[in-house]
């Protein structure tokens, strides 16, 4: 059987290495990457190559997707363009309608088509919010006391809701929903690991949250079985375990400086302001209250465990990023 | 590192800075519990309170239960002797219920996160149980640790009875449990109750010494301590749906509370004046 995949958001680092895995199935005939720009490796050179995977530049705000569905007799969708923080040029707006509307012109792309078979959407597991009020482990079917109201986190709970209509409306195609734990790795460019390599570390007086990281590899390998196998259903995606912030910071031989919670969000949004870091209220939230999710449907689900837990993923970023504990490395 | 102090410091020491220590999803530092935290309350337990226990054959080696146990004093001081009762006595590592005010306040929620302990809700409770843990609860809650000292003794309302279901879910015994000698650390003899709302505290107390005192009113009474686990209850005959069944679950609840009045009653006599010396 012949496989025509789509994949969208093939300039962020964990799109284009799906994309490039993918392509190098033989069982997949076509790989189609699309984005709004077109990928490093493709312009500067440099980032992941893409294999035979074919780059065409749509902004999924406009209907342009629909045609590229048809014209490809896609069966496959792989839905990895969310926006995790508004760019400095565009801010805020844009990101909303990259990420809300984006979705939803492709869901309707994939509702009109004929052909499409499967969904897979990424999403995160900052959909579960943060707060004191929390279980201390979220199953996918738990309902969040304090759900969130800002930025990223509400555009993913609004792009889970296109989701869950898209599959009740189109009861015959797979669809997969992801909730992604903050990703870790070498290749990983995130507001938290440029967090985690500043010389000194804001942390929020009094808070020591657990953090639950996934490494991009077992990111890759989960995107990969999810694309090529029939999984319905939302799963979380997590290295086993958690890391305390402040086990992070010690990892990380950094320091830590504990403001008051005022002081914090003061100093975030200055930061942000100077374009150095994006903090976010729910940044602040995660930073205060942390958040750990149960990844036993998904072992259940793949027969397969993720190769990195919470703590390995993060040594592996601390080794690719030259960060030793102070004092030496570790035994 | 075969028994040299220096170097099992030192060890321990490098652990801690370069972060290479386990907590598990809860947050839960056994570690930094066992050999710092216990370690501070040890003298307390031992010199201070000079608690005594009893029946700590109620308390299975392994595998989950729930202890559910009367909650007095003012501050919570019994659910720290009990956690200090059950590590060092009976081997286990107890993660307390706590209610929500705790998680909210800064160095507070994740201390107790740190030291085991979790958020009392439904999935929380279960999670634990199903993993075998030894979980406790206070299901008197503020009513009971902030009652007045004229009502020692005398259990509160047990809440709606959720830790209950969650034993029956998890088909685990339920060990009820008596501390006494928690009432009489700080008496409270009064309430300052504006000025805990304005606090947002669930009570401000007045004691003897508080805030007469000050900071030296903090320091609790050396009142002598005994903790006496009781006969389990089994919850396996159940089906784990009867824990949907209110008025089974309504009836576990009475029950429990009134094996824990009846154990408290028995152990106050038992115990005598609470502080001998002073006789």
């Amino acid at each position: 059987m012949t496989h025509t995949v789509l994949v969208t958001g093939v300039s962020r680092h964990i799109g284009a290495r799906v994309a490039s895995v993918l392509a190098a199935d033989p069982d997949i005939s076509r790989v189609i990457g699309v984005d709004t720009v077109p990928p490093p490796s493709l312009t500067r050179g440099g980032g992941v190559t893409l294999g035979r995977t074919e780059f065409v530049r749509v902004d999924l705000r406009s209907p342009d997707i629909a045609q590229v569905i048809a014209a490809a007799d896609i069966d496959t969708v792989v839905h990895m363009s969310l926006v995790s923080a508004p760019s400095r040029s565009t801010g805020r707006a844009a990101m909303k309608e990259h990420n809300v509307i984006g979705t939803m012109q492709l869901l309707g792309a994939c509702q009109r088509s004929a052909t499409v078979r499967r969904v897979v959407v990424r999403s995160t597991t900052a959909v579960y919010g943060s707060s004191p009020r929390d279980p201390a482990v979220f199953t996918e079917d738990l309902e969040p006391p304090d759900g969130p109201s800002h930025g990223y986190a509400k555009d993913a709970v609004e792009v889970e809701g296109y989701v869950r209509g898209f599959a009740r409306r189109r009861p015959d195609v797979t669809v997969s929903l992801l909730r992604f734990a903050n990703f870790m790795g070498s290749g990983v460019d995130s507001p938290l690991t440029r967090y985690f390599t500043q010389p000194v570390l804001p942390t929020v007086f009094g808070f020591d949250p657990r953090l639950q990281f996934v490494h991009e590899d077992d990111a890759v390998e989960v995107l990969r079985r999810m694309a090529t196998e029939d999984h319905p259903g939302t799963y979380n995606v997590a290295g086993a375990g958690v890391l305390l912030l402040s086990q992070c910071v010690r990892r990380a031989g950094r320091l830590s400086l504990p403001l008051p919670s005022p002081a914090f969000r003061l100093l975030g949004t200055a930061v942000r302001r100077a374009g150095l870091v994006d903090y976010s209220p729910e940044q602040l939230r995660l930073m205060s209250h942390g958040r750990a999710v149960d990844i036993g449907d998904l072992e259940a689900e793949l027969g397969w465990k993720p190769k990195f837990s919470t703590g390995a993923a993060f040594d592996d970023f601390l080794r690719s990023r030259g960060l030793r504990p102070l004092g030496g490395g570790r035994t | 590192m075969s028994g040299d102090p220096a170097a099992e410091l030192l060890a321990f020491l490098r652990r801690r800075l370069t972060g290479d220590y386990e907590v598990d999803e809860f947050g839960y530092d056994a570690e930094l519990t066992d050999k710092v935290l216990l370690e501070l309350l040890r003298p307390v337990y031992h010199h201070w309170f000079r608690v005594e226990t009893a029946e700590l054959k109620h308390i299975p080696d392994e595998g989950g239960a729930l202890v559910v146990a009367n909650h007095a004093g003012t501050l919570p001081v019994d659910a720290l002797m009990m956690q200090v009762a059950l590590h060092d006595e009976a081997g286990r590592a107890l993660r307390l219920l706590g209610a929500d005010l705790v998680y909210q306040l800064p160095l507070l929620g994740h201390l107790s996160r740190k030291t085991g302990h979790t958020l009392a809700c439904r999935e929380d409770a279960d999670r634990l149980l199903r993993k075998g843990e030894l979980v406790g609860v206070f299901p008197e809650g503020f009513k009971g640790v902030g009652k007045p000292f004229s009502e020692r003794y005398k259990l509160q309302r047990f809440g709606r009875g959720g830790f209950v279901a969650s034993a029956i879910r998890a088909g685990v015994p339920i060990v009820p449990t008596a501390i006494v000698g928690s009432e009489e650390i700080y008496p409270k003899i009064g309430d300052l109750p504006s000025l805990a709302r304005l606090l947002g505290l669930p009570y401000l107390p007045i004691t003897p010494f508080f805030p007469l005192l000050g900071p030296l009113g903090l320091v609790p009474l050396p009142s002598k301590w005994m903790i006496e686990f009781g006969e389990p209850i089994r919850t396996d005959e159940y089906e784990p749906g009867a824990a949907d069944d209110p008025m089974l679950v309504f009836n576990l609840t009475d029950h429990v509370r009134e094996v824990i009045q009846q154990l408290l009653d028995q152990l106050r006599l038992r115990r005598g004046h609470a502080f001998p010396p002073l006789l």
